[in-house]
């Protein structure tokens, strides 16, 4: 197997790098090969088109449309401001993906599906045509759901929950924040991407400023009364960051009325906060090209058909990672790769006739509190007739010993090592 | 080791630390020796998932590391090595102080195309540390006849024995490799591992019994433990073959 997988791994090389150029490639396969096209290079996408062209061995003609050419994680983008990691270790490309998997990788932005034709529009003109289509574009914000937000305001009040320069100017703003200042925190209202990754960079934040700032202040004003891994999060703040953070649930501030990106002011039922740095995570639904072809419902986002993630407006359209409905399932990377597996095995089977298995689906989320202080919640999933139901699922208890907490972090090391490998090649 | 604690009793305690930093062979302190010892006994926690020593050592990922000094590599019976490692023995590779340091710290570099999948100890004196812990597994200067392995390979310390109609089911390598996918989002294809155990290369009969071991809720991890909880006897046994096979 290993000498198989290896073997089509240079074989795919060797097509693209050569094949291509000189036309052998196509005159291979001829004009029969079904196209698939991916759109959205992140955990769904990029694993959905890796796998399609890795277990097809190149029956399958793959394109990935993704805008970006550095592809920067949102999961690990916490430990970036917590200084654990740097902004370039959670940063990829897709350079594996087309020359060693001969996936056409164009990055530009798909605007349009037109679901009749079968084709994706693309913003710097022209079209791809589709045989089937995956749909993984992540989350867009809704920037009003929070009063007086917007996509301006952002510059000065980062969401930084789309990772890259978002991501760095909210470490520079951190940095920056003068002595015994308060950063703020508007959390995001469910469903949203990555739920315990709001109280992660919280403790973050805490990690920071402890040493570089210990006088200054963390509120966080969530419109939700608990939260992921709660328990694990506050437990964690007492022991690590004593008096340092407030958390504010709605029943306590009494709803977000406003907030002014120019003064800081961040006006709430209870009270004003004035923000040294905001940090404003915003209402959140399914990426904009998802809309736009009409595969969204009255949720913002987009069911689907739970043993194929197949869209249940079209069949044609597979739709994974955080602009699904996935049930039990969280928005998360881990999920996003779990379920881009399942639908590239669906694809696979119904373009090729390969094997049909049963689908799988898992999840695990690994949260850094402080060094060496890691939690994790996590579960397994089947396909029920409505929706992915959760069957078994875990969570980290509080009171754990600290060698078990360092060896939990190891092993979200070890887990980001192992899903952008599976991601990128 | 006899021999050394006789020596040292001669030596100034001085003398026997800067010797346990430069490591002189056998000419250490016994003080400075159990130092080293019991660094290097904290350092072979990283090659627990893979190898044993000890009393009840067995042949595991990696063959078992008893009686390693003085040993011809490759040549234990009842492991499979990598065609390398058994070149590397036929090609004049005897496990001592030296060999055995710096294969540590540059596992692949040393031995091009070994299985073992560590990425090395640099720091010389963890090197050191290490080969001394593993050198209280092996006889003194006098050497002794070789010990067979005290149970069957399949298992190690620990892990409840199965019993053969388990081990012995005939796995599908197709769906193991598909069921796979679902592995690698942690443990990476390569076998490269940081944090995270590589799985690739095991024996089939190894890879069944831990994946039990945590389906009984024998071993803790509970990613793991769910993992195994969803795997049939079947599923275990196509993902053991798989893996097996995958280097």
């Amino acid at each position: 197997m290993g000498i198989t997988r290896r073997g089509f791994a240079k074989g795919t090389a060797a097509i693209a790098g050569v094949g291509l150029l000189s036309g052998m490639g196509r005159a291979a396969y001829g004009q029969a090969r079904p196209k698939v096209v991916v759109i959205g290079g992140g955990a769904g996408g990029a694993t959905a088109a890796r796998y399609l062209a890795k277990d097809s061995q190149g029956a399958i003609d793959v394109t990935l449309i993704e805008p970006t050419k550095a592809y920067y994680t949102c999961f690990f983008s916490n430990l970036y401001l917590g200084g654990y990691r740097s902004l370039e270790s959670i940063g990829h490309t897709y350079d594996k993906l087309a020359s060693e998997f001969g996936v056409n990788v164009v990055h530009d932005w798909a605007i349009g599906i037109d679901r009749d034709a079968k084709t994706v529009a693309l913003a710097g003109g022209g079209s791809v045509p589709y045989d089937k289509l995956v749909v993984s574009p992540g989350i867009d914000l809704i920037y009003d759901s929070v009063p007086g937000y917007s996509l301006e305001a952002a510059s000065l009040m980062p969401h930084a929950w789309k990772a890259g320069t978002q991501t760095a100017l909210l470490k520079n703003k951190i940095a920056a924040m003068r002595e015994g200042g308060t950063f703020a925190m508007v959390a995001p209202p469910n469903p949203y991407r990555c739920p315990p990754g709001p109280y992660e960079r919280i403790s973050m934040v805490a990690h920071v400023l402890k040493t570089s700032n210990p006088t200054a202040k963390i509120v966080v004003i969530d419109p939700k009364e608990a939260f992921s891994k709660q328990a694990l999060f506050m437990e964690g703040w007492e022991k690590h960051y004593p008096g340092m953070v407030e958390w504010l649930p709605a029943s306590i501030h009494g709803g977000i009325e406003s907030i002014d990106p120019q003064t800081g002011e961040i006006v709430t039922g209870l009270d004003t906060i004035k923000a040294d740095v905001a940090n404003i995570i915003p209402a959140q639904k399914a990426g904009r090209i998802a809309e736009a072809a009409g595969l969204t419902n009255e949720s913002g986002y987009c069911a689907i058909e739970p043993a194929t993630m197949q869209s249940k407006v079209d069949a044609n359209i597979h739709v994974i990672g955080d602009a699904c409905i996935a049930g039990d399932m969280p928005k998360s990377g881990f999920s996003a790769n779990s379920q881009a597996k399942v639908a590239a095995m669906a694809i696979r089977a119904d373009l090729t006739g390969s094997n049909k298995f049963p689908p799988r689906f898992s999840n695990t989320c690994w949260s850094l509190i402080a060094t060496d202080d890691g939690v994790k919640v996590g579960a397994r999933y089947e396909a029920g007739e409505e929706k992915i139901t959760s069957v078994d699922s875990f969570i980290s208890q509080t009171g754990e010993d600290a060698a078990l907490r360092k060896t939990t972090y190891e092993e979200s090391v070890g887990w980001y090592e192992g899903i952008t490998a599976d991601m990128f090649g | 080791m006899g021999m050394s604690g006789v020596r040292s009793g001669v030596l100034s305690g001085v003398l026997g630390i800067t010797l346990a930093i430069a490591w002189a062979g056998s000419v250490l302190s016994a003080q400075a020796r159990d130092e080293l010892v019991e660094k290097g006994s904290k350092l072979f926690r990283q090659c627990q998932s893979c190898h044993q020593v000890g009393p009840k050592a067995r042949h595991a990922v990696g063959p078992y590391l008893n009686n390693i000094f003085g040993r011809r590599a490759g040549t234990l019976e009842g492991f499979r090595y990598s065609d390398a490692m058994e070149q590397a023995g036929q090609g004049g590779l005897v496990w001592d102080e030296t060999a055995l340091a710096r294969f540590i710290g540059d596992p692949s570099g040393t031995v091009k195309g070994t299985r073992m999948k560590f990425r090395g100890l640099t720091a010389e004196a963890d090197q050191k540390a290490l080969v001394a812990f593993i050198r209280q597994h092996s006889p003194g200067p006098s050497n002794i006849p070789e010990t067979p392995p005290t149970a069957p390979v399949h298992a190690s310390a620990g892990d409840p024995d199965l019993p053969e109609h388990i081990l012995s089911i005939a796995g599908d390598s197709a769906y193991g490799e598909y069921l796979s996918s679902e592995c690698v989002t942690c443990h990476q294809a390569s076998g490269e591992d940081k944090g995270i155990p590589s799985i690739t290369s095991w024996p089939a009969r190894r890879f069944v019994t831990v994946m039990h071991a945590y389906r009984s809720k024998h071993r803790e991890n509970p990613v793991m433990r769910s993992v195994a909880a969803s795997l049939t006897d079947e599923e275990i046994a196509s993902l053991a073959v798989y893996f097996e096979t995958l280097e």
